[in-house]
Parts: C-alpha cells; structure tokens; sequence
C-alpha cells in the first residue's frame, strides 16, 4: 500500500519507547519517576520537577477531542490523505494532550465538538512506523 | 536593586520605514530588503547609516550579515528569533543597550522575501514537528492557529461571523493607507464564502504572504531632541515565552506569553490595560486580536471579539485597531512584528492623513511569535 503521509523525521533516540510500543499497538507515554507526571512529548527531563528518572506507562488510548479543524487542502506534498480530513488535538484520559487525526468520522464541523471522547487507533504505515489516530469512542 | 521603570522613556525610536516596494518582489533578495529599509529608516531619522553601531534582527539573517551588506562595524549586535514578534521584543532590547551605553544608534531590521522566497532557506530542528505533527498533516500556521480558534469558539460561543469581522474593520483601514496591498471593501459574506483552507478559517481569514522589509532606529533620549522627526518615547516594554509546540499551551484560548509581555510594559509605563487610543495587534488570522486583547486584559475573556463586531476598532471608533490595514491586508512577510511598530510610530507623529488617530498621546503595540507562543509589548507615546 502507497504510505500516504510524512513518515516521522527524525525519530529522536528519547521517543524509542513510544515508536517501539506503537508497533505493538500500545500507545506509550513517559512518566517521571520522581513526582509522577506522566507528560508529552518525551525528554530527558521531567518538564514539571526536572527529575532525570524518566519511566514509561501505556495509555489506556482515551480522551477528549481538545480541539479540531477540518484540512481542505494538503499543506506537504508527502501528506496524500484524500480531503477533507480532521486535523485533532486529543486530550488523553492520563493528562497530555498530542497532535493527530480524527478519523472514521465525517469531516464536517456540524458532526465534530470539542471535548467528544475519542480512541485510540493503530495505523502501520511500515514495518517501522505505527501511528496513533483516533476515532469517535465506542465505534 | 533593579527597578523596571529605569527604562521606561530613556530612549526614542527616531526612524521608521518600509522597504521601497512591498508585495511580490521577485526581482530582489531578502538581503536588498533589509538594506533598503534600514537606509530608509535611517534617512527619516535624518541620521547616516554611519552612524549606527548597533544591529538587532530576526530570521534568516545574523546581525553580522546585515552590518557587511550596510558597511557597518557594528558594537552591539542582537539575533534574538522567537518568531514573527522579535523585532517588537528587540524594541526593548535596543532601549536597554542604548540605557548602558552599549550603543548609540540602535537599528531593528526585517527582510523577508516571504512570497517570492529568494534566497530563502529552511534551517531548523525538527524534531518535534517533523516527529509528531509533519505525519498528521500539520505544517503552517494556519493548521496550528485553527485549534487555538476552534477551542476559544468551543469555550465562549465565538462564532465564524464575529471572527470575519476583524477581517473587515482591518480592510477598513486598508483602504485608507496607500501602501496597503488590498483595499478594495470587503463584508463579512465575503469573508466566510471565500475559498475554505483550513476549518474555522476561509482564506481571508489567514494574513497575506508578502516580500517586504522594514526598519526602526532608535537613540537615547537627549541625542533624540536632535533627530529629524518628533521623538516615539519607549513609555513601556515587555516580553514573554510559553510554550512553541501547541500541545504544550496551558489553554489554548489565553496567551500566557502575551499577558506576561503587556503586565510588565504597563508596570513600567504607569498605564493600565486600557488607557489606550491606538493600538497595534500582530494579525496573521483573524482570532489573533480578539484572544490577545483578553490576555491584555483590555477585554473581558470571550469578548475581545466585541471591539471589532461593535466598530469600536475601525475608523471613527473609540479604540482604533490596526490601522494600517494589518497583516491582513496591508502587508505580512512571515515574521510581521516591525510593521505595527512602524506604524505606532506614524500615527504618534501625526503623519498619517485620512487613516490619522486625533490627538493620540499613547499608542499599544503587541505581536505574537508562533502560535501565540512568544509575546512583546510596547507602550509608545509622543510625550516623555
């Protein structure tokens, strides 16, 4: 099948964990272990006390949709998902918030409000590279 | 002990201009247009460009490059890029050195050969964008500054139509400043019919995309009385970082950056939110104004919109807003921020005919780098 997206570039060594368990289907968050905030995106720090003991949780691959808007054009020529699509930010159950799509959904402002649950889905676009999407939960 | 008021009206911004030409300049680097409104700046200011011996600039250029391409050895230099508000920040920056002695004659340049791209070149980590936003169909601002959009309207009821009016109380303006790239009438049906990009904006919702340059001098007070044009008074200053990816915003729908920038500029002036008569907002979509105006705290949160629906901010309202057509439709490079100061300054000298604010002594500049992400506050006046 055609990859119809921009595969992530760089693939930083601090997100391994979470490139390793997206493909197997496990959406991985970091998660200090000195004052167990588990945050977005990964670093060697922890962004709230500043701990250098940085462990992984699984997600339970739950949110809300923060925010959204509707794509009616294709802004990289690498990114080929047929218009419109739903650009998202999803505010997990866990507390950090990340960049995705909503799919399975009609691409209609009508049909989308902010802070609707959403879920997790798996998308192997290689054998390297699985995103996480989203779709309205309880489909 | 330090005392932020120190600053506040020790240096003048004494020049001001834009490149020679604005618009779509295929013809001409981005180097030609930093040269050719920092000599422009520098002739307004009745000054020689011999006379500069410090360079601030942002983006592309160090300001090394600048000083060679004008001649200068330079005895202070700042690069301070935190988006498209560095040269309003640099502002501030300008007026500290100029306080200490580190330079005399302080010189802000921007050129940006934003449509045409000549001589452009995209230098930067993209570890997180590339990382976890490029796979999604995230890039340009407008699929950034679309979320900020959706969830203000989520939260407040902000709707399509109220936002269309920022777009059209600017093009208002537009049509009386003769450097404005659109001027011709626009309505809030033009506005929401016109071709969609990205849900909530239409593309006349979004800033154009222009090849310009711009540039401010400025000089300590007493050499100010010396210059050619009556002295901008830096009253006020202020700047401020968040967040840059939009993830990392605490809410999406109140800069933190922009209320940090305008508490300190408004501590050091004297002055509160809303002493204004002009004021000069960094518009690259229409949502921008409104949600910096809350995080000024100028309008209550969810009614910044309130300013532009009423017509408070167009000709003959009470508070002016963006009166040289903004970068919606006067001119926006990518990186806006020396424009609105340019014009703050104008306006303060009285030079600006049909588009001229009466009697205004105190005039607001503030701008956004990224995506409400950095912030800089000004607080000019024509009084010390």
């Amino acid at each position: 099948m055609e990859i119809d997206r921009p595969l992530p570039n760089p693939m930083t060594p601090e997100a391994k964990p979470y490139w390793d368990g997206l493909r197997e289907q496990k959406l991985m968050l970091p998660k200090c272990g000195a004052c167990g905030h588990v945050f977005w995106y990964p670093r060697v720090a922890c962004p709230r006390c500043h701990a250098r003991s940085i462990g992984w949780i699984q997600s339970k691959g739950r949110g809300t949709l923060h925010a959204f808007e509707i794509g009616y054009q294709s802004f990289n020529k690498a990114f080929k998902v047929p218009t419109p699509y739903v650009l998202a930010m999803v505010e997990l159950a866990e507390g950090p918030r990340m960049l995705s799509n909503l799919i399975n959904v009609e691409a209609d402002p009508r049909k989308l409000t902010c802070d609707m649950p959403v879920e997790v889905v798996f998308s192997k676009l290689t054998d390297e590279v699985t995103l996480p999407l989203f779709q309205p939960a309880g489909r | 002990m330090a005392n932020l008021r120190d600053l506040s009206n020790v240096a003048c911004i004494v020049g001001v201009d834009e490149s020679d030409e604005m618009g779509t300049l295929p013809h001409k680097s981005q180097l030609s247009l930093h040269v050719e409104a920092v000599t422009n700046a520098v002739r307004d200011a009745g000054l020689k460009v011999s006379d500069v011996d410090g360079i601030f600039t942002a983006g592309q250029h160090s300001p090394a490059t600048i000083g060679e391409a004008l001649g200068i050895t330079a005895r202070h230099v700042d690069g301070t890029t935190v988006g498209g508000c560095s040269f309003i920040i640099m502002v501030g920056h300008a007026v500290a050195a100029l306080h200490h002695g580190l330079c005399d004659v302080a010189v802000i340049s921007h050129g940006e050969s934003g449509r045409s791209q000549v001589g452009v070149s995209p230098r930067r980590d993209t570890a997180i964008p590339g990382q976890f936003e490029a796979p999604y169909g995230f890039g340009p601002a407008p699929t950034m500054f679309g979320l900020i959009t959706t969830r203000h309207m989520h939260r407040y009821g902000t709707t399509l139509e109220q936002w269309a009016q920022v777009a059209v109380s600017t093009r208002k303006w537009a049509a009386l400043n003769p450097k404005a790239l659109r001027r011709e009438p626009l309505t809030v049906e033009d506005v929401l019919k016109a071709r969609p990009v990205v849900y909530p904006f239409t593309v006349l919702n979004i800033c154009l995309v222009t090849d310009a340059g711009g540039a401010v001098v400025l000089t300590r007070a007493d050499r100010a009385r010396d210059t050619a044009k009556k002295p901008v008074y830096v009253r006020g200053l202020g700047e401020g970082t968040e967040h840059v990816s939009l993830t990392q915003m605490k809410d999406l729908t109140f800069s933190e950056a922009t209320r940090i920038s305008g508490d300190k500029a408004f501590r050091m002036a004297g002055v509160g939110p809303t002493d204004f008569q002009h004021i000069m907002l960094y518009d690259a979509f229409t949502s921008g104004p409104p949600i910096m105006l809350e995080s000024l705290g100028i309008a209550k949160r969810g009614e910044g919109v309130r300013f532009f629906e009423e017509g408070r901010s167009t000709p003959g309202g009470s508070l002016p807003i963006n009166t040289n057509g903004g970068g919606l439709s006067y001119t926006h490079t990518g990186m806006y921020g020396i424009f609105p100061i340019i014009e703050a300054a104008r306006q303060l000298r009285g030079e600006c005919g049909p588009r001229q604010v009466p009697n205004l002594r105190t005039s607001l500049v503030n701008g956004m780098g990224g995506m409400l992400s950095a912030a800089g506050t000004l607080v000019l006046s024509n009084e010390a």
